[in-house]
């Protein structure tokens, strides 16, 4: 049986609703616009909330790259990636370069973005003061009076408990010195990225039923102390065992039976095309 | 001399004045809204509204401890939490001489200028610590968070700070890095008192900081507020039923009952010739 689907599986009322969250959400960078977050064929928690900005973006000319935590082949990215090609025909790539919308989970690609490219990441808690206060009445209104000692008291405690801050992704941003807010569990590693990015970078969490956004050129500032300063993961004196590459997040690797530890770029297509490695592109309007 | 006469209170303007505060609970009716009805205590026999609070007029000059007593419900606790926004006033006024020299009812002032008086203004210990402190969080931070909140962002500067006062307030260095919940009630309302002087505030508020603590601990709390008032000149607000408090602590008094002030004056005179029958009861039964 064939069933036919809208383009971009969503009806067209569906992905003007949440344009026009999204086109509010870029007005005011860094606040957190609610949505009516619609079921999808994944599960909440699964990446939902980017799916429904990307799916009410995309359009026919598209060229679409989907990643979890850098990888192009996770069964979690490919899933997604189908899912949005099949209901728009739009070309899929690997090459960041080549793509003009990038859904993401959890990381920022290596190669810088550009003014006409689009990032959506997907966040699963949109409320950077969640841990320090439970009631979201209570953290709206923190927001509206721009009293954000709770972000920075977490902080504090961590440095009183362990000596530094502990956060390991996720590390709250202060927006354009007004909001502060979720990065999404990217690694600190891209925190500084967010900052004055060439391109629109737009998160959404399904659950939560909340949209955000960075338009390009956003000043992006991670929250710490004085004599504390915010400090991304030490990868200093650290390479890529594949590509060689150093000055780019690494995942750390332990041979199971030597035990050696040695480290290899998160980012796969970055690595790849390092190494001159061919990428897949796949589909597009004339397959 | 008598110490009640040291200061010259009619050179001086008040550094707090409240101008006819009123608080009730529900909408009033043509009976109660006369202001000579009379009233069930403090309630209305026709419309049933609650006038926690019926035109209250108080002085609180720079350097001075002042008191106010009253039996259970008499309106003490309302009085401090519409001084410190923790609750809207139905109408009246505030005026704090280090904000704008006095020249604003800061009830009408906006929510981030509020932020400021409370952060940088008043200091306020509740009468029950889990409203003033955050129990999961060690000392260190909850003393901290004031200043965070005032704007400081030096952690080497803020710790030292809150070392320095909670060994004014007899706190162990070496439980600063524990979370209140640990500690004895004693114990809970000195840190809530180094965290409401961290951030230097000219007027510090104490509702009812003694009860539920046991006697000999309830003098040392007493003789700690003392020392405080000398060493950092703050003005205080102190909120008790108990006469032996207000007799130890304050050098004037306010006598409230059902939500309006029955007398004032110097606490040595009240107790030596109390006026109004009401504190006449009051002070025989510490007799
Ligand atoms: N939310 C409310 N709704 C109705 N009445 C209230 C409310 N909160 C307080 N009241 C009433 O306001 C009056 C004053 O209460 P308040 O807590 O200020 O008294 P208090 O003098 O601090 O008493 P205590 O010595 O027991 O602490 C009481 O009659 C109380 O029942
Ligand atoms: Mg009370
Ligand atoms: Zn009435």
């Amino acid at each position: 049986m064939h069933k036919r689907y809208n383009f971009a599986f969503l009806d067209e009322g569906s992905k003007r609703e949440i344009r026009r969250a999204s086109l509010k959400a870029v007005c005011i960078p860094g606040y957190q616009v609610p949505f009516a977050s619609r079921e999808m064929p994944i599960g909440r928690g699964w990446g939902t909330g980017g799916l429904q900005l990307t799916l009410s973006l995309i359009g026919p000319n598209d060229v679409l790259k989907v990643i979890d935590q850098g990888s192009d082949a996770s069964v979690n990215a490919l899933n997604i990636k189908k899912l949005i090609a099949l209901t728009t025909n739009v070309e899929t790539v690997e090459d960041t370069h080549q793509a003009t919308l990038i859904q993401s989970r959890h990381r920022i690609p290596e190669v810088p973005l550009t003014k006409d490219q689009i990032l959506v990441l997907q966040v699963p808690t949109p409320e950077p003061l969640r841990a320090f206060e439970p009631r979201e009445a209570i953290t709206k209104k923190l927001h509206a009076h721009k009293d954000y000692t709770g972000a920075w008291l977490m902080i504090f405690e961590q440095i009183v408990k362990y000596n530094t801050a502990t956060t390991g992704a996720d590390h709250p941003v202060l927006v354009h010195d007004r909001y502060v807010m979720a990065p999404s569990p990217i690694p600190r590693f891209d925190n500084p990225k967010m900052d004055h990015n060439e391109a629109l970078i737009l998160l959404g969490a399904g659950r939560e039923k909340k949209i955000y956004a960075l338009p390009p050129y956003t000043k992006v500032k991670s929250i710490d102390f004085e004599d504390y300063p915010f400090a991304i993961e030490d990868l200093s004196n650290k390479s890529c065992r594949l590509c060689g590459a150093s000055g780019v997040y690494l995942d750390e690797i332990i041979d199971e039976n030597t035990g050696e530890r040695s480290y290899q770029c998160n980012d796969t297509s970055y690595c790849e095309a390092r190494r001159g490695v061919a990428q897949v592109v796949e589909g597009g309007q004339d397959a | 001399m008598p110490k009640t006469l040291e200061h010259n209170f009619v050179e001086q303007a008040p550094i707090l004045r409240l101008e006819d505060l009123n608080k009730s609970y529900g909408d009033g009716c043509e009976y109660c809204s006369k202001e000579d009805a009379v009233l069930e205590k403090n309630i209305c026999p026709k419309c049933h509204t609650v006038h926690a609070l019926r035109g209250v007029n108080l002085e609180v000059y720079p350097g001075e401890i002042v008191g106010v007593v009253g039996e259970s419900g008499s309106g003490k606790s309302t009085l401090m939490q519409c001084i410190y926004f923790d609750k809207n006033p139905s109408s009246g006024a505030c005026y704090l001489t280090p904000y704008k020299e006095g020249t604003e009812n800061i009830f009408e002032v906006s929510e981030q200028e509020k932020l400021k008086i409370k952060n940088l203004i008043l200091g306020m210990v509740y009468q029950n610590p889990y409203l003033g402190l955050r129990m999961d969080f060690s000392s260190l931070s909850n003393i901290a968070e004031r200043q965070i909140a005032a704007g400081s962002r030096n952690v080497h500067e803020m710790m030292d700070r809150s070392d320095e006062l909670l060994s004014e307030v007899n706190i162990s260095k070496w439980r600063a890095k524990e979370a209140p919940k640990n500690f004895s009630g004693g114990m809970q309302q000195r840190v809530q008192i180094a965290k409401a002087l961290s951030s230097n505030p000219p007027i510090l508020l104490l509702d009812e900081v003694t009860t539920g603590l046991d006697l000999s601990v309830q003098a040392r709390v007493l003789d700690l507020i003392k020392d405080i008032m000398h060493e950092f000149n703050i003005s205080m607000l102190v909120v008790s039923h108990d006469l032996g408090v207000i007799r130890m602590l304050a050098e004037r008094t306010y006598v409230m009952l059902d939500g309006k002030v029955v007398e004032s004056g110097l606490t040595d005179q009240i107790l030596e010739d109390p006026q109004h029958p009401y504190t006449q009861q009051l002070v025989y039964s510490l007799l």
